[in-house]
């Protein structure tokens, strides 16, 4: 059932800095009253990409396309059920704690929720510094670097004792960041970085991120779902549907023109803040809810809320495979553009 | 005029002191139009749309709410609750919280029916079908008999919908009805909302913090900033000729799908303010860049410190059924010194 993985085209720069390979991550079912057990949740379905150094990846797709598992598995969060991460040449996917605690300080996460990712009892100093002492800092050496980070990442560095809750979330989610940069990061993977901000506070977020990658290099996996941001922030976009990548490629190749038709509904569903745009707008309203990862339909999971949906879209899976000769866009569709 | 209000006031008493959550908020909504209120959280426009239903128990609601020309305010909470379901509905963002998890949807949209028209049972029920099926629920009769943790997020909005117009009501409040849902599904109940405002000359309030969503079906528009009223105009005014501040700066700072510019965003500093310690004078004036400007004198900048901005219609000429308005000391200062 998993297809084979489709090599993506490598990134500009020799070896990748992050390479998924056929991620799949299956969540074990439930035992029913009659005591046997109902089949697993595909929630991630061989999903293969690579990162360079230095670019950021976005992960959009609606609520349970796997977007926040395949996050969680790259940080190792999650035991992926089968295929592997490799993390700057090394195969991490089931490294040890002890074994994975030198890559770890360059792989580090930002969450949705600033509040309840911070610790409410620690103070600011701990949180950031906390990464630091792990790494075999002193606490004089760690509590100097917080510091520095707090001023960074645009926090006052003297509110270092003060606790989360007296943050508003803006400020909460610097903590956030500031803290997964203790260890001078490589690859950040941000799951939702700002959707849960004001929305007059999520620019200030978005530029923040925006400034880090360019001073420091980092790498991100941005997911979201709001399509906007990943555009802002992104240089390749990664569309996912039901646990699988149907489409992924430079942001300008996607977003200016689509390829499959989950991503051309996708984008022309986000309102524009523009009353006049809206009106002469031509919408794909899509019928139906996403279907369940419980019981994904045959064939091309997307082909009962397809417009172009086809005979072959009913029973053949399509692969992951190069949209036009010249593109570095990959599209999984039988009837693409 | 389907809703007026008029200087409505909402304060709450909690430990830490008198909130005052709506500070003197007026609008209007017209039959089959669209009142898009936008805000961020802690901006009042949830606690404004639960004091048009009569929903605030422990709260202080001042002012006056007009429905139909009929005064809202100080009515009984018997005489409301004959209105509440019947002339005006709410539908809210989370629908599992608001549906019943031990009755089947089909019976919760029924009951509303059998307790205002005091209908049979079967009538009702025929009624809750057919409002299924009108907003767009497949096989009605069947996901009638259902309960709503079987219902899709969307499928779950659908039946909320459903319930709000099941006793055909004049207005609609909608409170961020789409912010749980899914961008696709999300499409969906705008058109679905938009048609049943075609088809039954609904007056539609609608809540969000989304400009996109605003954009997209509002008739009118009021902006909130803590508590007050920024602005307010016809759709196309509010988006092209902004008038106060804040709603510039939001305007800015959106990433849009159809900007080309990789530009940094121009983000609004700082946070929304708390409404535990009012400012004096214009709420936005410690984030405000128009403020900070090298242009506006010393003295403007007190005034706008200290003294708050009324909030003052910009031109003579009417457009739809609100004027363009602001509460901004800079843009509208001949205006404002007229009022003085």
């Amino acid at each position: 059932m998993t297809a084979p993985a489709a090599a993506p085209v490598e990134a500009q720069t020799g070896a990748p800095l992050l390479s998924v390979r056929d991620l799949t991550m299956t969540f074990p079912g439930k035992r029913t009253r009659s005591g046997r057990k109902s089949p697993g949740i595909k929630a991630v379905d061989g999903v293969s990409f690579d990162l360079g150094a230095g670019e950021t990846l976005g992960l959009v797709g609606e609520s349970g396309c796997g977007k926040s598992t395949t996050g969680r598995m790259i940080v190792r969060l999650l035991e992926p059920t089968s295929g592997s991460v490799s993390f700057d040449g090394a195969d991490i996917t089931h490294l040890k704690p002890s074994a994975m605690r030198p890559h770890r300080k360059h792989l580090q996460m930002v969450f949705q929720d600033p509040h309840s990712s911070l610790n409410p009892r620690q103070t600011v100093a701990r949180i950031i510094a906390d990464p630091l002492l792990v790494q075999g800092k002193s606490v004089a050496q760690a509590r100097a670097r917080a510091a520095e980070l707090m001023e960074l990442v645009g926090l006052i560095p003297e509110h270092i004792d003060r606790y989360p809750h007296e943050f508003s979330g803006g400020q909460a989610q610097r903590i956030g960041i500031a803290r997964s940069l203790a260890t001078d990061p490589r690859l950040v993977v941000a799951d939702e970085p700002v959707s849960a901000l004001d929305v007059s506070v999520q620019a200030q977020v978005v530029n923040l991120m925006e400034r880090l990658r360019r001073e420091l290099g980092l790498a991100y996996v941005f997911i979201a779902h709001d399509l906007s941001v990943v555009k802002r922030v992104c240089d390749r976009v990664a569309v996912m549907y039901l646990g699988r990548i149907v489409e992924i490629g430079d942001k300008h190749e996607v977003y200016d023109n689509p390829a499959h038709p989950y991503t051309k509904a996708l984008l022309s569903a986000v309102p524009l803040p523009d009353p006049a745009a809206e009106r002469a707008r031509e919408r794909i309203t899509l019928l139906g809810d996403p279907p369940s990862p419980a019981s994904p339909p045959p064939g091309c999971t997307f082909h009962p809320r397809c417009p172009r949906a086809q005979d072959v879209c009913r029973t053949e899976r399509p692969l992951l495979r190069i949209g036009m000769p010249g593109e570095r866009r990959e599209v999984a569709c039988h009837f693409p553009y | 005029m389907l809703l007026q209000v008029s200087d409505l006031s909402v304060e709450f008493t909690t430990d830490r002191g008198v909130v005052r959550a709506v500070d003197g908020i007026g609008f209007g909504v017209e039959a089959g139009r669209t009142l898009g209120i936008v805000g961020e959280s802690g901006s009042g426009k949830s606690v404004t749309s639960l004091a048009v239903m009569g929903l605030h128990r422990s709260a202080r609601v001042e002012g006056s709410i007009k429905l139909d020309g009929r005064e809202l305010t100080g009515l009984p909470e018997k005489e409301l609750s004959t209105l509440r379901g019947r002339r005006m509905a709410m539908i809210f963002q989370d629908p599992l919280s608001s549906l019943h998890p031990y009755y089947t949807v089909g019976e919760q949209i029924a009951e509303h029916h059998r307790v205002h028209f005091r209908s049979s049972r079967s009538v009702a029920r025929r009624r809750a079908i057919d409002m299924l099926g009108e907003v767009g629920v497949p096989e009605p009769a069947r996901r009638a008999g259902e309960y709503p943790h079987q219902f899709s997020g969307g499928m779950r909005q659908r039946a909320m919908i459903a319930m709000a117009l099941a006793c055909e009501p004049d207005l609609l409040i909608a409170d961020e009805p789409t912010t749980a849902l899914d961008v696709t599904v999300q499409a969906q109940i705008l058109e679905l909302i938009a048609r049943l405002q075609q088809d039954r000359g609904l007056g539609v309030v609608m809540i969000t913090h989304d400009l996109g969503v605003v954009a997209r079906v509002a008739h009118e528009v009021l902006v909130m900033y803590g508590g007050r009223a920024a602005e307010q105009a016809s759709v196309d005014a509010l988006f092209t000729a902004s008038a106060h501040p804040y709603t510039r700066g939001l305007l800015d700072s959106l990433p849009r799908l159809d900007d080309p510019d990789d530009a940094p965003l121009r983000a609004i500093a700082g946070s929304p303010p708390s409404l535990l310690a009012p400012a004096a004078g214009c709420a936005f004036a410690p984030r405000c860049a128009a403020r900070d400007a090298e242009a506006v004198g010393p003295e403007l900048r007190e005034r706008c410190d200290t003294v708050r901005p009324a909030f003052v219609p910009l031109s003579e000429r009417s457009e739809g059924s609100l004027d363009h308005r602001a509460a901004c000391h800079l843009t509208a200062p001949l205006a404002q010194e007229a009022v003085r």
